[in-house]
C-alpha cells in the first residue's frame, strides 16, 4: 500500500507545477542555396514534448522487441530496424500534417507507426499474421497506410514514386505535399539525379529527405561517395545539413522545408545526420564497419530519447515518475502488441491469390500444378 | 494549325462523302428507270440519240457514260437492276465504315479518356510539343495544355517511377516508351512499382497506370530497338498485358487499358501505325472498349488454328487468304490480350481443327507461342490435336540491319504457309 500512497502523492502534484512550455537553443543547420534556414531556437509545450517522448518509446520499445522476436525466428526474412533513428520519424510527422504524403524505403516500421499504424498492425505483419497491417502479404518491407506509400524493397525506387506522388499534389491543387525519404546509400543511385531533375523542373511539392546514418550495409559514406555533403547533392535544389539526433532541430527544419515547398517554390532536400543502432538489418551485427566504441558514444552522447527527456526534466516540464508511467505503458503496448503478433493465426490459404488486382472480377490463377486452380478476388 | 481529316469529320457528323451519296442517287434512280415498263420514257431518253449536229470537241459526258462507270466501281450489272431490294442493298453508300489509321485510333482513345475523367494524363518523351515521336499524340499538348501532356527529360527510369507514384496517390497515367527498348532502363518501375504493389499491400494501395509505345520490330532499326518485349512482361502477375492489332483493337483495348485500376502494358506497333482499317459506327463510339483477356476470331476456319498478335494477324490473314485458293480454310485468331491469355478461345478452336500454328514476331525461346503450347498440352484441347503444335517465331538472333537479312529474322507469309502445309502433311 506504499506504492499506492506514493501514486497518490505523485498525483496530487498539480500539473500547474509543471513548466507549460520552453524555448530551446538549437543547432543550426548548414545551407546550401539558401539565404536563411530554420530558426536556432525552438518551442517546445509540455503536451508535445510528453507526446513526442512517448510515441519515441514505442518506436525504440518495437524494434527492440522485432529483434527479439527475430532472434527467436518468430520473424523471418528481412528486418531493418530503426532504433537511434526515432527523432527523425516522430521530428518529420511534427513538422507535416497527416493528409501529407510520404514515403520511404525498407527501414519502414517507425515511419508506419508515425503515418498511423499500430504497434498491433505493424507487429503482425512482422510475424505474417492475418492481423497484420498488409494482412501478411508483405512483412518488414511493405507496409501501407493512408498518405503512406510504404515499405520499399528496391534501394532508390521510391523516389521517383514519392516525386509522383507529389506530382499527384500539385495537379490536384489541395496543397498537399511529399516527403520521400533515401539513405545515404541510396543517395548514389541514378534515378535519384533524375527525379532531382524533374522535381526541380516542375516544381513539384516535394521534400527530398536523406538520412544519412553514416553506413550504407556495410560501407561508411567516405567509401561510397565522392561528395558526402548529401544536402549539396541536389546541385541545383536548395538543401539543408539537419541534427538528426535532435527532434526540435529535425522538426523546425521540415516546417522550414514544408513551407518552401507550400509557397511553389518547388523541391528542397534536408539531410538528416542520424544513427542506427543496430546492424543495415537483423543478419548484420554491426560491429565488422564500425567500433562497439562509435556505438557507444552515440548511445550516450547523442541518444535522441535521452536528449529529450533531459531537456524535459532539466526544464522541469515533467517529472521522473511521470516519464517512468509511460515507459511501463509502453512496455504493457508492446508485450500486449507482441502477444497478439505470435498468437494471431496465419493468413488463410484462401487468401493466397486474393489482391493481385483492384476492382475486378474474380479470376482463377495457376498453382504449383496444372490440376490446382486456385481464385483470386480482388 | 490543326490537321482533321475529311474523313474525321465526317465520321464524326456520320455524313458520306458528297459524290458517293450521288451516285448512289444516280444508280437508285437507273434502277427504278429500268424497272418501268418497256414503253416508259425514261428508258428511252437512256439510249435516245439527239439529232442535229454536236458542237466541235469532245464528244459531253452523257448520262449512260457516268452510269456505266457508276456500276463498275460499285460492282453491279445492269441485269441485277431487276431486284429492287437487292439492288438497293448493293448500291447503298455506307457512311458508317471508316477508315481510321491505327495512330489516330490510339489518338481518338487517348484524346476521348483525357476528355472523360480529369485524372487522365500522358507524359513521355516528346509526347507535348513534338506531337509525339511517332505523331500519337498529335494535337493533344494544343488541346489539353502542360498539366495533362507533359513532355519529359530522357530520364526512362525517373519519370516511369513518377508515373507510378502519380497512380498511387489517385492520378491516371499514361506513361509513353517511345519504344519498349527503353522500358528496360525502367522496368524495376513497371515491374516492382507497378505491378507487385496491390499484392503486397493486400490491396490497400492500387495503381492505376497504362505503360505504352511502340513494340517489337520495325524497319532497319537494328538490334537495340527490334525486341519485342511480349514474353518479359506477360511473365509477370500483377500486370495485365495488350498487343493490339488493328485500329479497332487499338481504340478499344487502349480505353479499356486507362479505365482499368490496375497496371496495363500497352504493346503498340510502330509499322501498324500508318496502316488504316475499317471501323465500325459501334467502334467509333466514345464508350467502345475491348474487354482485356478476350481473344477475337478474325476468320473463321476448319483445317488448321493461327494464333497471332499484333501485326503478325495481318501476315496469318494474308496467308490464310493464299491458302484458301488451295482449299484450306484457316481459322485466325487474334489474341489481342498476352497476359491474361484467352486459352479457352484457342482451345474451342484447336477442338475444331485440329491443328495449332502460333505466329509471333518475338524470339521463340520462352515466348508467346512456348506458352500456348505449354497450356494446350496442360488442357481438354491436347486430345484433339491430330499433330504438334508448330511455332513461327522471330529468328533467334539480335535483329540485323541490312534489309536481305532484317527481312529474313522475322515471319514472312511463305513461313506461315510453308508450317500450315507442314502441319497437314501436305
Amino acid at each position: 500500500w506504499v506504492e499506492l500512497l506514493l501514486r497518490v502523492v505523485v498525483s496530487a502534484r498539480t500539473y500547474a507545477d509543471f513548466t507549460p512550455q520552453a524555448t530551446f537553443d538549437i543547432k543550426k543547420c548548414d545551407l546550401h542555396k539558401l539565404e536563411e534556414g530554420p530558426p536556432v531556437q525552438a518551442v517546445l509545450t509540455r503536451e508535445e514534448g510528453l507526446q513526442y517522448y512517448r510515441t519515441m518509446q514505442i518506436m525504440r520499445r518495437m524494434e527492440l522487441k522485432a529483434d527479439q522476436l527475430y532472434k527467436q525466428k518468430i520473424i523471418r526474412g528481412f528486418c531493418h530496424l530503426y532504433d537511434g533513428q526515432e527523432a527523425c520519424a516522430v521530428g518529420i510527422e511534427a513538422g507535416i500534417n497527416l493528409t501529407d504524403h510520404l514515403i520511404t524505403a525498407y527501414r519502414a516500421h517507425g515511419y508506419t507507426l508515425t503515418r498511423g499504424g499500430t504497434v498491433r498492425e505493424i507487429m503482425a505483419e512482422l510475424t505474417g499474421r492475418r492481423g497484420g497491417i498488409a494482412k501478411g502479404k508483405g512483412g518488414s518491407m511493405h507496409m501501407y497506410a493512408k498518405n503512406f506509400y510504404g515499405g520499399n524493397g528496391i534501394v532508390g525506387a521510391q523516389v521517383p514514386l514519392g516525386a509522383g506522388v507529389a506530382l499527384a499534389c500539385k495537379y490536384q491543387g489541395k496543397n498537399e505535399l511529399c516527403v520521400c525519404l533515401y539513405g545515404d546509400g541510396a543517395a548514389n543511385q541514378g534515378q535519384i539525379f533524375e527525379t532531382y531533375n524533374m522535381a526541380s523542373l516542375w516544381k513539384l511539392p516535394c521534400i527530398f529527405i536523406c538520412e544519412n546514418n553514416r553506413y550504407g550495409m556495410g560501407t561508411s559514406v567516405e567509401r561510397a561517395a565522392a561528395s558526402t555533403d548529401y544536402y549539396k547533392r541536389g546541385d541545383f535544389i536548395p538543401g539543408l545539413r539537419v541534427d538528426g539526433m535532435d527532434i526540435l532541430c529535425v522538426r523546425e527544419a521540415t516546417k522550414f522545408a514544408a513551407d518552401h515547398c507550400r509557397s511553389g517554390k518547388g523541391p528542397i532536400i534536408m539531410e538528416l545526420q542520424t544513427y542506427r543502432y543496430h546492424g543495415h538489418s537483423m543478419s548484420d551485427p554491426g560491429i565488422s564497419y564500425r567500433t562497439r566504441e562509435e556505438i557507444q558514444e552515440v548511445r550516450s552522447k547523442s541518444d535522441p530519447i535521452s536528449m529529450l527527456k533531459d531537456r524535459m526534466l532539466n526544464n522541469n516540464m515533467a517529472s521522473v515518475e511521470e516519464l517512468k508511467e509511460i515507459d511501463v505503458e509502453v512496455r504493457k503496448e508492446i508485450e500486449d502488441a507482441a502477444q497478439f503478433a505470435t498468437t494471431d493465426p496465419e493468413p488463410p490459404l484462401e487468401d493466397l491469390c486474393n489482391h493481385i488486382f483492384h476492382n475486378e472480377p474474380p479470376l482463377e490463377v495457376r498453382g504449383t500444378n496444372p490440376w490446382v486452380k486456385l481464385k483470386s478476388v480482388s | 494549325m490543326d490537321k482533321i481529316r475529311n474523313e474525321q469529320i465526317r465520321g464524326t457528323v456520320k455524313v458520306e462523302q458528297f459524290g458517293d451519296k450521288a451516285r448512289e442517287a444516280r444508280l437508285r434512280w437507273f434502277g427504278r428507270v429500268l424497272r418501268r415498263n418497256r414503253g416508259y420514257i425514261g428508258q428511252r431518253m437512256l439510249e435516245m440519240e439527239l439529232p442535229g449536229r454536236r458542237r466541235r470537241g469532245r464528244p459531253q459526258r452523257r448520262f449512260m457514260d457516268v452510269v456505266k462507270v457508276d456500276m463498275e466501281m460499285v460492282g453491279v450489272k445492269v441485269e441485277e437492276a431487276v431486284d429492287r431490294a437487292r439492288w438497293r442493298q448493293m448500291i447503298h453508300c455506307d457512311f458508317q465504315l471508316l477508315q481510321v489509321t491505327v495512330r489516330d485510333a490510339l489518338n481518338q482513345a487517348m484524346d476521348e479518356e483525357l476528355e472523360r475523367d480529369e485524372r487522365v494524363f500522358l507524359l513521355g518523351e516528346e509526347v507535348a510539343q513534338y506531337d509525339g515521336a511517332y505523331k500519337v499524340s498529335r494535337g493533344l499538348w494544343k488541346k489539353y495544355g502542360d498539366k495533362r501532356i507533359i513532355d519529359t527529360p530522357i530520364s526512362e527510369m525517373g519519370f516511369a517511377g513518377i508515373a507510378v507514384g502519380a497512380a498511387m496517390a489517385g492520378l491516371r497515367p499514361i506513361c509513353e516508351f517511345m519504344t519498349f527498348n527503353f522500358s528496360m532502363q525502367a522496368i524495376d518501375q513497371v515491374i516492382n512499382s507497378a505491378a507487385k504493389t496491390c499484392y503486397m499491400s493486400a490491396g490497400l494501395q492500387a495503381v492505376p497506370i497504362v505503360f505504352r509505345g511502340p513494340n517489337g520490330a520495325s524497319a532497319g532499326v537494328a538490334a537495340q530497338h527490334s525486341q519485342c518485349f511480349a514474353a518479359w512482361y506477360g511473365h509477370c502477375p500483377g500486370l495485365k498485358v495488350v498487343s493490339p492489332w488493328n485500329s479497332e483493337d487499338a481504340r478499344g483495348l487502349l480505353k479499356s487499358a486507362i479505365r482499368d485500376d490496375n497496371p496495363v502494358v500497352v504493346l503498340e506497333n510502330e509499322l501498324m501505325y500508318g496502316v488504316a482499317f475499317e471501323v465500325s459506327e459501334q467502334g467509333l463510339s466514345k464508350d467502345f472498349t475491348i474487354p482485356i483477356g478476350k481473344a477475337k476470331v478474325e476468320r473463321p476456319g476448319n483445317h488448321v488454328t493461327l494464333v497471332s498478335h499484333s501485326r503478325m494477324v495481318g501476315h496469318c490473314l494474308d496467308a490464310a487468304a493464299v491458302l484458301a485458293k488451295e482449299g484450306i480454310e484457316c481459322e485466325v485468331i487474334n489474341l489481342r490480350t498476352i497476359r491474361p491469355l484467352d486459352v479457352e478461345t484457342i482451345e474451342a478452336s484447336v477442338v475444331k481443327t485440329n491443328h495449332l500454328i502460333t505466329v509471333e514476331g518475338g524470339w521463340p525461346q520462352f515466348g508467346v507461342g512456348a506458352e500456348i503450347c505449354a497450356r494446350i498440352m496442360e488442357g481438354p484441347a491436347f486430345n484433339y490435336l491430330d499433330a504438334p503444335v508448330i511455332r513461327v517465331t522471330g529468328v533467334d538472333i539480335p535483329m540485323p540491319y541490312a534489309k536481305i537479312l532484317e527481312d529474313n529474322s522475322t515471319p514472312q507469309i511463305k513461313d506461315i504457309i510453308f508450317s500450315v502445309k507442314k502441319t497437314l502433311n501436305m
